[in-house]
């Protein structure tokens, strides 16, 4: 996938969806930059997922383009996507359940190399493939449950393996949904720090649908209403807009 | 422990040529071929989550092309075996293309009609396939000059040819393929996410598993010398589907009991009933209602739970 | 030019049946997301109580047998889908296992009852003496299966468009979950439904005697056509199974006509566009 260098990491332009007679998505229209924090904000049924579902192609736009640095694919299947460079976590946990955690992020290792194609040696004959996935199981805090099947695991620590699998992709775009919800407060705190820390070449874009919780990760923020972009921009202004409290407190 | 396990398999591989008289030979042949039928089923049911009720297609395909070109046009069995096997992966290919276009219970539907087609065809095309009366009077390869028509030959040919299956089958399960697939199953989206492309994992497996059931019905027209329609029937891909849900999907060890179970069960019980169909649909209800998971994941279970117990 | 017409109402007949046999099926799959393979069974169940009554009892109406025949499968449709579905709502894959079995039960019951050779339904005294209209001759019975068709399609459609029922069935067709939520009673509907569709079947099994007889193995040969007819026109649609039913009997009596060794491949055809180009079918909705 070689894309045109382009300033913007991924560029939204008049994406529009309907379902039946609603329209979900109404002339969204983002750009964020590289190594920026994007949050989108906007109370239930704003359209942030859908959103979130257009940019990662699980969902077809009724019409708009979607960039990747400068690249279409606004209807490239979710496969090709993330040989583009993109990757995402899903609102609820849709870890391999019955798997190890290791072999969890090995699959996420794999998704990208020629490697998944072999059709005669046993996964567990590559070893740089696990070591790798140690490291980054590491990375996260979760090294000691490497051998655990997912179910038995906490959903804190699912949610962070969650972060894991998607970081093994090594993404230049990582889109992130809800990634603190149903968290404890000291679940929360190891989770924000670790999305803190993910470096400057991850372009990040958040949904949360609580405000609170995820802006002091942002830099910028989008607040969407019934499908459409009410405020964007940098953090402190979109908070000071007098149409943020009208979206969160009005009607 | 496991040793004595292997042990115990060994023997009962290795023992009925020297120690049972022709039927249980002829039977443990059967055994084996009906173990490489439904494991390959079960690489679409179990491990990939596609549950077709239209596998009888390979087996029958396979065995009719190879049946017309050594009998009718006196081709030699090698290169039949090649041109059968080879019809039937592009007949895999082709129908994997139309029943991939669903999923679920459309995947499952669309895999029984196509099926039933081709059985149609072979009852109506009589003037190829002699419909009703079936293909009789064939013969069995002599790989190497050997001569397979008794029944020990045979069985040795027939097993040599379930354990490069069985080996073959486990390679590809354990493979990062097989991980995919395994994926693919459980997580389309998320696998989609990650880079797999889930259609084309699906397409190539259910190739894969067309494949074995085409050798599975090479082996099925050499052991009886004879094809019939019903080969190609629903009740034909019942009768795999049964062996690979009671013996349990998802194992490799679960099709092969499942299998053996199913043909035990109709031949012992075709000796004392008539209604081999309606004793098939009542072992149907039971094992979905009492033991939905199968009986090696049971039996596995019971194990465990002793062991456990034990300490 | 006799024989075109006379395929052509070969075809019309053969669609109405089809329809009878398929509407039950895709209502069922529609609702309850299940693939009845018990579905040409039941059909053929009716065909066989037809063959056995009217040879039996002189007199009897066809209609009156047709009904009766209906109400009979259906009671036997009711109680497979308490005894048995309802169990398994958690698994799909299991109940369409355990249709299948139920399938091999009652077509091993029929062969065990009644004997392998196939059992001619008499055609009713009244319709017996062909029509003659425009100047073709017509076997008169056939027109009347179009005619029941249609009407059973006219009564399907009111029932399902324009009763309380009606609108308690799609709701469950279009969102389970919700219609639970709103207080629709979906497991009893389920029971329902399924009742319906097996005694529609059953009773088509009866009016197709006439023209198909009575013999083992007819099951076997009604299931495939019930399903290219609902993956053609869409699941869970009326309107799909009534054109498909129709598109079907068209291509399978004029390929049996015209190429009777390939008409399989032919009946074959339109489904693989279907599929290649709408895989919800004509007018199915993409199931999620």
């Amino acid at each position: 996938m070689t894309a045109p260098v382009s300033d913007h990491a991924l560029e939204v332009v008049n994406l529009k969806k309907t379902f039946g007679g609603l329209t979900v998505t109404q002339n969204v229209s983002l750009t964020v930059r590289p190594g920026e924090r994007r949050l989108i904000i906007g109370p239930n049924g704003a359209g942030k997922t859908t959103l979130f579902n257009q940019i990662s192609g699980d969902l077809r736009p009724n019409s708009g383009a979607v960039r990747l640095f400068g690249a279409d694919i606004t209807y490239l299947p979710p496969y090709k996507r993330a040989h583009c460079g993109l990757a995402r976590t899903y609102q609820i946990i849709t870890l391999f359940a019955s798997d190890t955690l290791e072999h969890n992020v090995t699959l996420g290792l794999l998704g990208l190399r020629k490697t998944r194609w072999q059709m005669w040696l046993p996964l567990s004959f590559y070893h740089d493939l696990a070591s790798e996935a140690r490291k980054i199981l590491d990375a996260v805090g979760l090294l000691h449950l490497a051998a655990y099947p997912v179910s038995e695991i906490a959903y804190g620590e699912k949610r962070r393996a969650e972060l894991a699998m998607a970081l093994a992709q090594r993404p230049r775009v990582l889109l992130l949904d809800e990634p603190l919800a149903g968290l404890s407060n000291t679940e929360r705190l190891t989770v924000k720090t670790l999305i803190a820390s993910i470096p400057r070449e991850t372009t990040l874009i958040m949904i949360e649908h609580d405000m609170d919780t995820a802006l002091d990760l942002a830099e910028t923020v989008t607040l969407l209403d019934y499908g459409r972009v009410i405020v964007d921009g940098e953090r402190d202004a979109v908070i000071a807009d007098p149409r943020t409290r009208e979206v969160y407190l009005g009607g | 422990m496991k040793w004595l396990g292997i042990a115990l398999i060994a023997g009962s591989l290795l023992l009925p040529p020297l120690l049972a008289g022709d039927f249980y030979v002829n039977l443990a042949s059967q055994i084996l071929i009906a173990s490489i039928f439904a494991l390959s089923l079960n690489l679409l049911v179990g491990f990939g989550g596609m549950t077709s009720l239209g596998h009888a297609s390979y087996l029958g395909v396979a065995a009719y092309i190879s049946a017309l070109l050594t009998s009718k046009y006196g081709i030699g069995h090698g290169a039949a075996a090649a041109i059968s096997i080879s019809g039937t992966i592009a007949m895999a290919a082709f129908f994997g293309v139309i029943a991939l276009r669903a999923s679920g219970l459309g995947f499952l539907m669309i895999t029984l009609a196509l099926s039933q087609v081709l059985w149609g065809l072979a009852y109506r095309m009589s003037n190829v396939t002699n419909g009703d009366n079936g293909i009789t009077g064939l013969t069995r390869p002599a790989p190497f000059g050997i001569s397979l028509d008794n029944p020990v030959s045979f069985y040795w040919f027939v097993l040599i040819v379930t354990v490069a299956a069985f080996v073959m089958m486990t390679m590809f399960v354990s493979s990062a393929f097989g991980s995919s697939l395994k994926g693919v199953r459980d997580q389309p989206r998320r696998m989609a996410a990650l880079g797999f492309n889930p259609w084309l994992i699906r397409w190539i497996t259910f190739i894969y598993a067309g494949f074995w059931g085409g050798i599975a019905g090479l082996l099925y027209v050499y052991y009886h010398k004879y094809i019939h329609p019903s080969s190609l029937s629903t009740t034909s891909s019942a009768e795999a589907l049964l062996g690979v849900i009671a013996g349990g999907s998802g194992t490799l060890g679960g099709p092969v009991a499942g299998a053996a179970l199913v043909l035990l069960l109709k031949n012992y019980a075709s000796a004392y009933i008539e209604r081999w169909n309606m004793l098939l649909g009542f072992v149907f209800l039971f094992i979905v209602l009492v033991m939905p998971r199968g009986i090696v994941p049971g039996v596995s279970r019971l194990v465990t739970s002793l062991r456990e117990g034990s300490r | 030019m006799q024989f075109w017409i006379i395929q052509g109402l070969n075809s019309l007949s053969l669609g109405g049946l089809l329809f009878l046999l398929s509407s039950g099926f895709s209502l069922i799959f529609g609702l309850m997301r299940l693939a009845n393979l018990t579905h040409g069974a039941f059909f053929m169940l009716g065909t066989y109580f037809a063959a056995v009554a009217l040879r039996s009892y002189e007199g009897l109406n066809i209609w009156v047998t047709a009904i009766g025949a209906g109400l009979i499968v259906a009671a036997i449709g009711g109680l497979f889908e308490r005894l048995v579905l309802a169990r398994l709502r958690t698994n799909p894959l299991g109940q369409v296992l355990v249709t299948l079995g139920m399938s091999f039960i009652i077509s091993d019951a029929c062969l065990m009852l009644w004997g392998g050779d196939s059992i001619p339904v008499p055609t009713p005294q009244s319709l017996q003496a062909p029509t003659r209209l425009f100047g073709f001759v017509f076997p008169t019975y056939r027109l009347v299966l179009v005619g029941c068709a249609a009407g059973a399609a006219i009564v399907l459609y009111v029932l399902m468009e324009r009763t309380r029922l009606g609108a308690m069935i799609r709701a469950g067709v279009d969102d389970g979950q919700m219609a639970r939520a709103v207080g629709i009673p979906v497991s009893r509907l389920f029971t329902l439904v399924f009742c319906l569709g097996a005694g529609i079947a059953g009773a088509g099994g009866v009016l197709g005697g006439p023209i198909l007889s009575a013999y083992p193995g007819l099951d076997a040969d009604m299931l495939p056509l019930a399903l290219i007819v609902v993956i053609l026109g869409g699941i869970g649609s009326l309107l799909g199974a009534f054109i498909g039913s129709f598109i079907i009997g068209f291509v399978y009596t004029f390929g049996t006509a015209l190429f009777p060794e390939l008409a399989y491949i032919i009946l074959f055809l339109p489904m693989i566009f279907v599929i290649a180009f709408r895989p919800q079918g004509l007018f199915g909705r993409v199931l999620a």
